[in-house]
């Protein structure tokens, strides 16, 4: 049971770094997508 | 009085100078917009300076006087509104949009039509009477066969079953499965139930949690599908044995329990399922994370009318293919969930002893003989440095 607890913790921190990475590489379908021009903040 | 009469007389002189000044610009810089009016009229507007804006008001009425139809501020000369917007609906004019993807200029797309409906009547139907009767079925199955125990009870003895790295990748695949079929059928449903039982605003608020985590919990799902297959393949791959297992229902039919190695042919039907399924859920969930960025239908497409002459549409416009990527999506994963359902079922209360070994790795001797008769002997030959047959390890076969 230990292992799957751990395995659990390690998928939801997982997530949480995939989206860290993603967001700051810019690979929102906004920052994609947008012109220079949009102003997205 | 003098001062009164110095300061007016100021004023309209500064009037008079300034004033032609600024018409004559406006007036040449209006020759190269074509007559409309300038940046300097508009700023002057704005400022509150009186505008001599006759050229406009007196500019009503007078199409000679209008730009040619080739200008860039020309008219659409005999072009009807109808013929404007037949061209947008079937993507013939050339429109420019401020976004940078190409599929912004398209905006007339009536294969979402299409989209909508498989979507809200055949792909939720599918669902709930997919899973919906699956989970009947595996009810009926334990009322009518009821919990499959270990024939003569426990050993009390124990063997490994699975390691921990094992245990591990298959519970990050588990855990990330679980949380993406929850979240997937909260977006699926939300419009049909979830609105209608809990409101609009609880709807918006489960939808983009759902997203959120549906989008970033599937990377894990992706790596561990990556890491399960390459730990347990070879010990997949499909034998006469498993046939077998098969014709005998893995011990439903008849008595005994057939022969299998680590893994019966249940399990491998599983895994393949897993994997096969997961890497076509996985491609359409990157096309559809990465929007018209990753089209892979057309190339499908194509490739199945090569070989079996289906007559599948091969060129697709950017939405019609992240609509077949959303459709296949659904499809694979909600054939996965129901599979997995059962796997589910089998691994807990439908088996005395199954669910040890992904919890504690430890499994009952005497479960483990029973359903994996084969492994165990390999294991317990590995223990005593011997091959199966009991002949010592690097001997076996000679």
């Amino acid at each position: 049971m230990k292992t799957m607890i751990m395995a659990f913790a390690a998928t939801i921190l997982l997530s949480f770094g995939a989206y860290v990475v993603l967001s700051n590489m810019g690979f929102s379908s906004a920052d994609v997508q947008s012109a220079p021009s949009v102003r997205l903040d | 009085m003098n001062l009164k009469v110095i300061g007016a007389a100021l004023i309209a002189l500064l009037t008079f100078a300034v004033t032609p000044s600024y018409a004559n610009e406006a007036t040449e810089a209006r020759a190269s917009t074509g007559g409309a009016q300038t940046l300097e009229d508009i700023l002057a507007r704005q400022k509150g300076v009186e505008v001599d804006d006759s050229f406009r008001r007196e500019n009503l009425g007078r199409p000679e006087g209008a730009q040619p139809t080739s200008g860039a501020l020309g008219t659409l000369g005999g072009v009807s509104d109808a013929e404007v917007y037949r061209g947008i609906r079937y993507s013939e004019v050339d429109i420019k949009v401020s976004n940078n993807s190409h599929a912004a200029s398209i905006l007339v797309q009536d294969g979402g039509m299409n989209w909508l409906l498989t979507r809200e009547q055949d792909i939720r139907s599918y669902a709930g009477f997919g899973i919906g009767g699956i989970i009947v079925a595996l009810v009926a199955f334990y009322f009518f066969r009821g919990r499959m125990t270990i024939e003569g009870g426990p050993s009390g003895e124990t063997i490994e079953r699975f390691k921990a790295f094992e245990r591990f990748g298959h519970w990050c695949l588990a855990g990330s499965f679980i949380m993406l079929a929850i979240t997937g059928l909260l977006l699926l449903f939300g419009r049909a139930v979830v609105i209608p039982v809990f409101g609009h605003q609880a709807n918006a608020a489960i939808a983009n949690f759902s997203i959120w985590v549906h989008n970033n919990i599937a990377w894990v799902f992706m790596l561990s599908l990556v890491a399960i297959f390459f730990m347990w393949v070879r010990h997949n791959i499909p034998n006469k044995m498993d046939w077998q297992w098969l014709k005998e229902g893995g011990g439903i039919i008849g008595n005994g329990h057939p022969h299998a190695k680590k893994f019966n042919a249940g399990q491998k039907i599983i895994f393949w399922m897993t994997i096969v399924l997961g890497a076509s859920v996985s491609l359409s969930g990157l096309s559809l994370l990465f929007p018209f960025e990753m089209p892979m239908f057309a190339k499908t497409f194509a490739l199945i009318n090569s070989v079996v002459g289906a007559g599948l549409p091969e060129v697709l416009l950017p939405h019609e293919e992240m609509q077949y990527a959303h459709l296949w999506h659904a499809i694979v994963a909600i054939t996965m969930i129901i599979a997995i359902v059962a796997h589910i079922y089998i691994g807990s209360v439908g088996m005395e002893g199954a669910f040890d070994a992904m919890g504690s790795g430890q499994v009952d001797l005497e479960w483990a003989r029973q359903h994996h008769d084969l492994w165990v002997e390999e294991e317990q030959a590995k223990a005593r440095g011997s091959s199966p047959t009991g002949q010592p390890i690097g001997q076996a076969g000679k």
